[in-house]
């Protein structure tokens, strides 16, 4: 990976190798009933302006908080950011008051759920509009065609009519189009999809996914796509950044990381997705249950569940380092990444 | 929707009846002849008799009872016993006094509660939301009577800043108001906390937040316009309380209104003035049930189109 610190403003067209967002040593801590829990811990990636990252991670690795981080409204007062730095073109996300004036505006977010996070009571067609009069002043009239217009962008079919329908009133797609619609509305630089599929049909998360991809393109935005689900974003997503208990284990261009996964983690996860053309094999499963982040092991986080684990996994956390023997840009925080390397896929 | 109006005014009259009915039940268990009562412990039996008679009170209670219905239903009441006016004309007299009292106790809670509840669930946890939760404890444990009296001593008889009763100016309306509206105003200081504190972590405030709204129009728009919904209900039933409420609060402080009336007619047996009286307030307790229904519809669109297919 090149080196891209420099913290200085990158006017738009410059060097796709400048970062527009650059995440270093993130830690952000929740207090709950048993204690701190640190759902980010240290983790560090970058997004560069046009790229499509996919963050990947199961449930509790940290992937959301993350993302409420970028934007600045992790839940207050159990969760705080303790620690590393957030940078979006140059600007501190973490200086009071700049994430807030960034938000909607440069930075938007789609949420999982479209159905609880849409409004219940508003029309979406004000949902949309409120874009436009609280950032940009526009009248009653204006929202309201500029929301037209968006509706139109993103597929809602009669958009006309269906301005004035509240959200129950649509499908699951077509309300998780309403969100886009209104994330895009003042044409962010950043977009980040929190699992923007996982609510919805099947048959439609494609078509979702392909809105976005479409989206992304359009407006030459860049796009963090947060998921669990590797084969969602196989198509759509330049590099991936795989988290595992608030941590970055592993991170590189898509298909060089799953196909040369560098990490146990990843390695175990790729073993456990049934492949249609192949041939018939079982499916192997990662040993063990997800981490308990309130009891962490030492060391390397994934330890109990690794085959490869050895005494110095207990003694030094892995630092995230280049994968030996592979492409620029592949990174993985495994002490033993050239074991996983040269094994590909684990057998149990 | 129009159906949805027709059909709960149906069902209204029939709460309407059963108000009727148990007031005419109930007065006539209390003991004490009204008959006695008017001509005073020295009336000899033939004047008693003479009075019943002019009552209707010699007849069976079936028969009261069917006579009793048909004058309801005509609105008539008959003539107050004490003042030899029609009864329902008293009560009409008496409603403005009570409207503006309750009003203004409605108005009032409404202006102080809402913003107290927002800050208090704003501020969860901090010694200010406690501070507002522990007042709002008390107004809602304190009882109106001996509220009343304490603010008429310290305002009325050592301060002397307002008069302890009666009415006719605008310092007349401040005690009993404060006293009417101090148990409905905590309520509203807990229901609004609460139910606000209920919705800031649901997704649409979350949303607002990540859509760059300043943190008062997520909350004063985005979230709080969801923590209504169950409040005005509970806002509504409430309500009645509130009318209830006017019946100690008027007596406390001599305030010429429906309740006072309902009190002074019932210690003297005026049958007449008292049903009216009972009639008038649960009308009013339905249709404001009535309209709260309505207002929700138009709250929460989900139950306005339930109720439209």
């Amino acid at each position: 990976m090149t080196a891209t610190d420099d913290p200085t403003v990158i006017p738009a067209g410059q060097s796709p190798a400048a970062a527009l967002l650059d995440v270093r040593d993130l830690r952000v801590e929740f207090s709950t009933s048993a204690g701190p829990v640190t759902a980010v811990d240290g983790a560090s990636f970058e997004v560069r302006p046009g790229e499509t990252v996919a963050l990947l991670g199961e449930s509790g690795s940290g992937k959301s908080v993350t993302a409420q981080a970028i934007l600045g409204i992790v839940p207050k007062p159990a969760g705080r950011v303790t620690g590393g730095s957030i940078e979006y073109a140059g600007r501190d996300l973490l200086a009071p008051g700049t994430a807030g004036s960034l938000r909607g505006r440069e930075i938007a977010m789609v949420f999982q759920d479209p159905l609880s996070s849409l409004n219940p009571v508003f029309r979406v067609g004000a949902q949309i509009g409120e874009m436009f009069r609280k950032h940009r002043g526009a009248s009653r009239k204006q929202a309201r065609a500029e929301a037209l217009d968006l509706m139109r962008r993103v597929g809602i079919p009669a958009a006309e009519k269906r301005l004035d329908d509240y959200p129950h009133q649509f499908s699951g797609g077509m309300r998780q189009r309403v969100m886009i619609a209104m994330a895009l509305a003042l044409s962010p630089k950043l977009l980040i999809a929190d699992e923007p599929t996982t609510a919805l049909d099947v048959t439609v998360q494609a078509q979702i996914m392909q809105l976005l991809a479409r989206l992304q393109a359009e407006e030459g935005m860049s796009l963090v796509l947060i998921t669990h689900d590797l084969g969602v974003v196989a198509d759509v997503a330049d590099r991936v950044v795989m988290m595992y208990a608030g941590r970055v284990v592993e991170t590189g261009p898509i298909r060089e990381v799953y196909d040369h996964s560098a990490h146990p983690y990843t390695a175990g996860l790729m073993g456990s997705v049934p492949v249609i053309d192949g041939p018939r094999q079982r499916l192997t499963p990662i040993q063990g249950s997800p981490p308990d982040l309130l009891h962490l092991p030492s060391g390397c986080s994934f330890r109990p569940r690794c085959q490869y684990a050895g005494t110095i996994c207990a003694e030094q956390e892995p630092p995230l380092l280049p994968a030996p023997g592979r492409m620029p840009g592949h990174q993985s925080a495994c002490h033993h990444a050239d074991q996983v390397l040269s094994q590909g896929a684990p057998h149990v | 929707m129009g159906a949805y109006v027709v059909r709960r005014l149906f069902f209204s009259v029939f709460v309407l009846w059963g108000a009727v009915t148990i007031i005419f039940v109930v007065l006539r268990l209390v003991p004490g002849d009204p008959a006695y009562i008017m001509l005073g412990p020295d009336a000899d039996q033939a004047q008693v008799d003479a009075l019943r008679a002019q009552l209707g009170l010699d007849h069976s209670l079936a028969q009261q009872y069917v006579t009793y219905l048909t004058n309801v239903v005509h609105l008539d009441f008959g003539q107050s016993f004490r003042l030899s006016t029609d009864s329902m004309t008293l009560v009409m007299q008496r409603v403005p006094a009570t409207i503006q009292l309750a009003s203004t106790a409605l108005l009032l809670s409404l202006l102080i509660g809402l913003p107290l509840g927002v800050i208090a669930a704003l501020k969860a946890n901090t010694w200010l939301d406690r501070t507002i939760s522990v007042f709002s404890l008390l107004g809602q444990s304190t009882p109106s009577f001996w509220l009343g009296i304490v603010m008429i001593l310290v305002f009325a008889r050592n301060l002397q800043v307002l008069p302890s009763s009666g009415s006719g100016s605008w310092a007349h309306l401040v005690l009993p108001t404060v006293t009417l509206a101090l148990p409905f105003l905590a309520i509203l200081v807990r229901l609004t906390r609460s139910g606000l504190l209920e919705v800031v972590h649901e997704g649409y405030v979350q949303t607002a937040r990540a859509k760059g709204l300043a943190e008062g129009g997520v909350i004063l728009v985005h979230a709080l316009r969801n923590a209504l919904i169950p409040i005005v209900t509970v806002v509504g039933l409430q309500f009645g309380a509130l009318l209830g409420g006017t019946v100690i609060v008027e007596t406390v402080f001599a305030w010429p209104g429906v309740g006072r009336l309902l009190i002074d007619s019932i210690s003297r047996r005026d049958y007449g003035v008292v049903q009216a009286a009972i009639l008038l307030v649960a009308t009013i307790f339905v249709l404001i049930n009535l309209l709260v229904d309505l207002l929700y519809g138009f709250l929460d669109p989900r139950v306005r189109l339930a109720g439209d297919r």
